[in-house]
């Protein structure tokens, strides 16, 4: 009782604290954690369902209407959950360690990009963009799209394993950063490193803003991937991957298709990227090469890494830690040392405008990403949310 | 003439200049067979091949008259074939019942949108699977929680979980690399009253590779000896034990020829 009290308050303490100070990071940080409370507090699973709808439903919207850079960090966070959401089939449940995740993000954002934008018109004469209403049929192009690439970098790793298997997909995923780069001639495709824009944006209904649909859009398909996911792990198909991860020879000596079910979990998590790549394409109007580079790969290897991995909370969790620190708290630290430079603020005689200008966190967004993960491998290897096996009902055993 | 429940020709496995079997016949109808010879005989190179893990340079191989060879392992389990292995192989973050779920894969016929839609037959198909998966549990004698991840059962309840787990497949031949390894007498005692039940109970047709000599007499209808990838001996258990050959074989030579000094 006091602890449902407990979350329900943290959750409407904090929302009062970001409208209140709707520039302060920590207030809405704050309120993340009281998110994050509501789902591991002891409460009924109505109550926790419910405050995490109401939260995600209704006070994100308003906090956006206060400060709308949150809103736009919440779609973020959905993009990247969805993302680690789909590489966590294939490295954590398949156990097939994919370094080239980014690339069919690419393929989706590229399918929309090019039939959304004038772009097409180079390549097929006239009649382009589609109007904004085919975006809805490109979810599912996307979609399709991408699993079908899944299913071609498939084909020729599957024989590979761990570190054959890394470098591989690895390389695939800098050849189509590399095509994109660079098919822009003989027929322009891509446009190469200019990127394409205008894309165009979804019909939006009602009077919501763009930044409003965009995150009920993304909170809709994380919806989406959260319960294929789950509805995938707990039947034959999640089980068959992640007897391939245990032990692939027995996995296929005990019946298990190797080739079909690596192909599916390839498909899988391509797929969900594709639909992430058509929305972020949307959302952000401009894309070029730049956006899918190898480090953005690893970044997403990097939230269910920390996450845990094969755990759909972890992945969650671990997209939005990552998310939340590249985009708010470093810049936020950045922003707060300037300002105490700015005061001539002196720690310990020393003049913090002393400081060398390259001293900003925000800068340094890589090293102590590294830090995090060599620290969580020291202390918590397996991760944030690290899976647990389910106990099953067993009829006849108490 | 009728064809074997299982049957194997002539077959011949080289690994580079080393030719682990050498034309190696094997023909088994029913009941339990062992296969027997020292370290590095080739015995589990055959199971390996009978399963589809090595493709044979020579020979063939038949199970109720259809060939094995050039099929997938996976495919030969969904025939009716299934296995375990010499070194005990879980799927080891996995509890006790995913394990044996996993090995009924093969008999599921839920396609992935079933999965996705969770439709009613999805439920039923689960519901019927764990029940079975459970059944199969209580069958060979699981002692620890069938909750549990299969890496901390204790050594006897592994490779008792890993005959569950061959039998989920539904098969008509198992194949049992050296059940009772590491095993007390004791323990390996009760298996074998377990296999002689499975087999009595389900029609079930065993091939074994054991080194317990005392398990092998015990319950073998055939034995099988194989030195140096060749079959050097073949028959009742009696009949093999008392084989120059075969105590040459494990003994070495020095073993026969104290024998006639013996019999002086």
């Amino acid at each position: 009782m006091t602890r449902a009290a407990l979350a329900i308050g943290l959750i409407a303490a904090s929302a009062w604290a970001v409208a209140t100070f709707p520039r302060s990071v920590l207030a809405f940080l704050l309120f993340q954690g009281s998110l994050l409370h509501a789902y591991l507090a002891p409460i009924p699973r109505w109550l926790r369902v419910a405050l995490l709808a109401a939260a995600l439903l209704v006070l994100m919207p308003v906090i956006g209407a206060y400060n709308g850079y949150y809103l736009e960090v919440a779609t973020q966070v959905g993009i990247f959950v969805a993302l680690a959401l789909g590489l966590n089939i294939v490295v954590g449940l398949a156990g097939l360690l994919d370094l080239g995740y980014v690339a069919f993000f690419a393929v989706g954002a590229y399918s929309w990009a090019i039939f959304g934008s004038p772009h097409a018109n180079l390549i097929f004469g006239g009649g382009f963009p589609l109007a904004a209403g085919w975006f809805w049929a490109f979810l599912v192009v996307g979609l399709l799209v991408a699993a079908g690439a899944g299913v071609l970098l498939g084909l020729p790793v599957l024989r590979l394993r761990g570190d054959y298997l890394a470098i591989v997909t690895l390389g695939f995923g800098e050849v189509i950063r590399v095509l994109a780069n660079n098919l822009d001639k003989p027929i322009n495709i891509t446009n190469g490193p200019k990127g394409i824009t205008p894309i165009s944006r979804p019909p939006v209904p009602f009077d919501v803003s763009y930044a409003e649909a965009f995150y009920f859009l993304v909170l809709a398909i994380v919806g989406v991937v959260i319960l294929v996911n789950r509805r995938l792990e707990d039947s034959h198909v999640g089980r068959a991957w992640e007897a391939i991860r245990e032990d692939e020879l027995a996995a296929q000596a005990m019946g298990v298709p190797l080739v079909r079910s690596k192909l599916l979990a390839f498909a899988c998590g391509a797929s969900f990227a594709g639909v992430m790549g058509v929305v972020f394409s949307a959302k952000q109007v401009f894309i070029n090469p730049e956006s899918f580079t190898f480090l953005e790969s690893i970044g997403v290897l990097a939230m269910v890494i920390l996450g845990g991995m094969g755990s759909i909370p972890g992945a969650v969790v671990g997209a939005t830690v990552v998310t939340v620190l590249n985009l708010q708290v470093l810049k936020g630290l950045s922003l707060w040392l300037n300002e105490l430079k700015n005061a001539g603020v002196t720690v310990f005689g020393l003049s913090l405008a002393d400081l060398p200008t390259q001293l900003e966190p925000a800068k340094y967004e890589r090293m102590i990403f590294g830090m995090i993960l060599v620290l969580m491998m020291i202390f918590r290897p397996q991760g944030i949310f690290p899976v647990r096996r389910r106990a099953r009902e067993l009829a006849g055993k108490s | 003439m009728t064809t074997a429940l299982f049957e194997a020709r002539g077959v011949t496995k080289k690994f580079g200049g080393l030719t682990a079997l050498r034309q190696v016949d094997f023909v088994l109808e029913r009941g339990i067979a062992s296969i027997i010879g020292p370290n590095g005989a080739g015995k589990t190179t055959l199971f390996n091949i009978f399963t589809g893990l090595y493709a044979a340079d020579e020979g063939g191989v038949a199970f109720q008259g259809r060939p094995l060879l050039g099929l997938r392992p996976d495919q030969i389990t969904a025939l009716g074939v299934c296995r375990t292995f010499q070194n005990i192989r879980l799927f080891a973050n996995m509890t006790a019942l995913e394990n044996v779920l996993v090995g009924m894969h093969a008999r599921i016929g839920l396609r992935v949108w079933d999965v996705l839609a969770r439709a009613p037959r999805f439920h039923q198909t689960e519901a019927a699977l764990q029940a079975r998966a459970v059944a199969l549990l209580e069958r060979v004698g699981l002692r620890g929680d069938p909750n549990a991840v299969a890496r901390n059962l204790p050594y006897g309840d592994q490779r008792r979980l890993e005959i569950a787990r061959a039998l989920a497949a539904g098969p008509a031949l198992l194949l049992l690399d050296e059940p009772t390894a590491g095993m007390t007498q004791g323990e390996a005692g009760e298996l074998m009253g377990l296999l002689r039940a499975l087999v009595a109970d389900l029609g079930l047709a065993l091939i074994l590779i054991e080194h317990n000599m005392r398990v092998v007499m015990e319950v073998s209808d055939r034995v099988t000896v194989l030195d140096h990838g060749e079959k050097i001996a073949e028959g009742p258990p009696r009949e093999v034990q008392a084989d120059p050959r075969v105590i040459e074989a494990y003994l070495g030579t020095a073993a026969r020829q104290r024998r006639p000094r013996a019999a002086r």
